[in-house]
């Protein structure tokens, strides 16, 4: 292999600044949009549980239209079909005035997007529960909110843990789609690394590196988070 | 006893420089690595019109596709290999110099701008191209040089010289120039029609060809003074001086007996794809300079 390794090239300036806001970027793209994804993803979960048939309809429709359509297709019609089908001037303030377009777009993409696999985790939970809970809970009186609220949610969440762990994972991940329109996230920082230096293959490894930590971070918190939330003899949870 | 030693250092020597230069192959290592594959990679861009893009029937075509037919010809009278394969590896680029490093292809057919930078990491060829960044505009706006487009915004093309050269005019005049990151030229124009911005800048052939390629080419002109100095040329590994001698042996001779115009003309004037560009002064120059003699 005809190549010259230069390590240190990361830790000159600007390089190893572009690096940090890079970082900085995806952690707070990510986290942002995993805002909206577990809301949203909560609030459709719940819906497709529902004995409300308009209900479950909407919840259907969300998750096929989110979860089918590539990721990246979706973030290239959020950026660029999304203000042409809005009013002329409403379309002409996202394009121009909207603060951090990029951002904001990507955000809001990847947290609806994520929100159909939310969505999905959240309905398995409630009804890996079974209907006897929620005949129970209407039995001794509760309103049909008050046994989300008290009796199917508080489990169904705890079931879930594991798999939402997935999904958080992968909304770190998917984050560097955002590069695609214009948001300087790490992989995005890694390329112009690239494309300054030519030294690709040390800036492509420390991102391998840094997205490695990442998730190795939230993997470790969301096993504390699953370890405190536990309830000793509820089904599927690995804590003792 | 000293003697004996200096003889037979003369001799080691000797024996080097007489075995080499009887195989040229012996000191190129990419020229070995070629007979013994009986493969020649060849790094392509599928969309750098008219460079190295797919054309109709699906095989790679262009401008520097052709250059590179010439001395892959060549390639095949050096190795005594007249059944040489050659093997089509796309290249984008992000990938196109690491593919190059690591020995994945051999040699590199597409648009890609010979700098200091880069040859650290690979040689170039002789020029076979000039260009420099310039802007795509819509004509309605008004704008004729970079300063215009204070308070304004402009796209860029992530991973390109034309970027760098941009972000350095903005810092150098202290303009107030929103830059909107995009990931590849369509995009980039998608950017100027939609009216997301008001300037996409790259290299001037392509913005022309962009132009063409537009629903309406009446709206959108090509503007401003050259931000950058963008010669293209093929790209071959590092440290093999004779393979390198051997891309430039024949593209000089193209460039002497003035098969070099024809070709270009073939692409550039008019061109498959309307591209609507004579041999520039500067170009013809730089062709006459390096058709070097034997």
């Amino acid at each position: 292999m005809q190549y010259n390794w230069n390590w240190g090239i990361l830790l000159q300036s600007p390089y190893f600044g572009w690096i940090c806001s890079g970082l900085a970027w995806t952690i707070g793209t990510a986290c942002a949009a995993w805002i909206i994804a577990f809301t949203l993803g909560s609030v459709i979960g719940v819906m497709r549980t529902t004995n409300i048939a308009a209900l479950r309809i909407i919840g259907t429709a969300y998750v096929e239209l989110f979860r089918n359509v590539p990721l990246l297709v979706q973030m290239f019609l959020w950026f660029f079909v999304f203000p042409e089908l809005l009013p002329k001037a409403a379309g002409t303030w996202v394009k121009r005035d909207l603060p951090l377009p990029e951002f904001s777009t990507a955000v809001v993409c990847l947290g609806t997007y994520t929100a159909s696999r939310v969505a999905e985790q959240v309905r398995a939970g409630i009804e890996s529960i079974g209907q006897g809970q929620r005949y129970a809970g209407l039995a001794i009186g509760l309103t049909p909110v008050q046994v989300y609220r008290y009796v199917l949610l508080p489990v169904g969440y705890r079931i879930i843990i594991p798999p939402l762990t997935s999904d958080f994972l992968g909304i770190f991940k998917n984050s560097s789609l955002a590069l695609t329109i214009g948001v300087l996230e790490l992989t995005a920082q890694t390329r112009q690394i690239e494309e300054y230096t030519f030294q690709g293959f040390e800036a492509f490894t420390t991102a391998t590196v840094l997205y490695c930590v990442v998730t190795f971070i939230v993997m470790t918190v969301m096993r504390v988070v699953e370890r405190r939330t536990a309830i000793p003899g509820m089904i599927s949870l690995s804590a003792k | 006893m000293f003697r004996k030693i200096g003889i037979a250092i003369a001799a080691l020597v000797l024996t080097t420089v007489v075995g080499a230069s009887a195989f040229a192959e012996e000191d190129s290592f990419v020229l070995k690595r070629i007979k013994e594959r009986g493969v020649i990679n060849i790094g392509i861009r599928e969309a750098s019109i008219p460079f190295s893009y797919t054309g109709p029937d699906g095989k790679p075509i262009g401008y520097t596709i052709d250059l590179c037919m010439k001395i892959v010809d060549k390639i095949k009278e050096e190795i005594k290999t007249p059944g040489l394969k050659i093997n089509y590896v796309p290249v984008t680029p992000q990938t196109r110099i690491a593919l190059l490093a690591n020995g994945t292809i051999d040699l590199e057919c597409g648009s890609t701008t010979n700098n200091l930078t880069r040859s650290k990491q690979v040689d170039f060829l002789e020029i076979t191209f000039i260009t420099g960044t310039q802007m795509g505009v819509k004509k309605s706006s008004g704008i004729k040089e970079i300063e215009d487009l204070n308070g304004k915004s402009i796209a860029l093309a992530l991973g390109t010289t034309n970027e760098k050269a941009v972000k350095a005019v903005i810092q150098e005049k202290g303009l107030n120039i929103k830059v909107v990151m995009v990931k590849d030229h369509p995009q980039g124009w998608l950017a100027l029609e939609t009216g997301r911005v008001d300037a996409y800048a790259t290299d001037h052939v392509l913005v022309y060809g962009l132009i063409s390629k537009s629903k309406d080419p009446s709206q959108y002109m090509v503007t401003g003074r050259f931000l950058s100095y963008d010669p293209y040329g093929i790209m071959v590994p590092r440290n093999d001086s004779a393979f390198r001698l051997i891309g430039n042996t024949v593209l000089s001779d193209l460039m002497r007996s003035g098969e070099m115009n024809k070709i270009y003309d073939k692409w550039f004037n008019p061109g498959p794809t309307n591209v609507n560009m004579p041999l520039s002064a500067t170009l013809r120059t730089a062709f006459e300079i390096q058709a070097l003699p034997y």
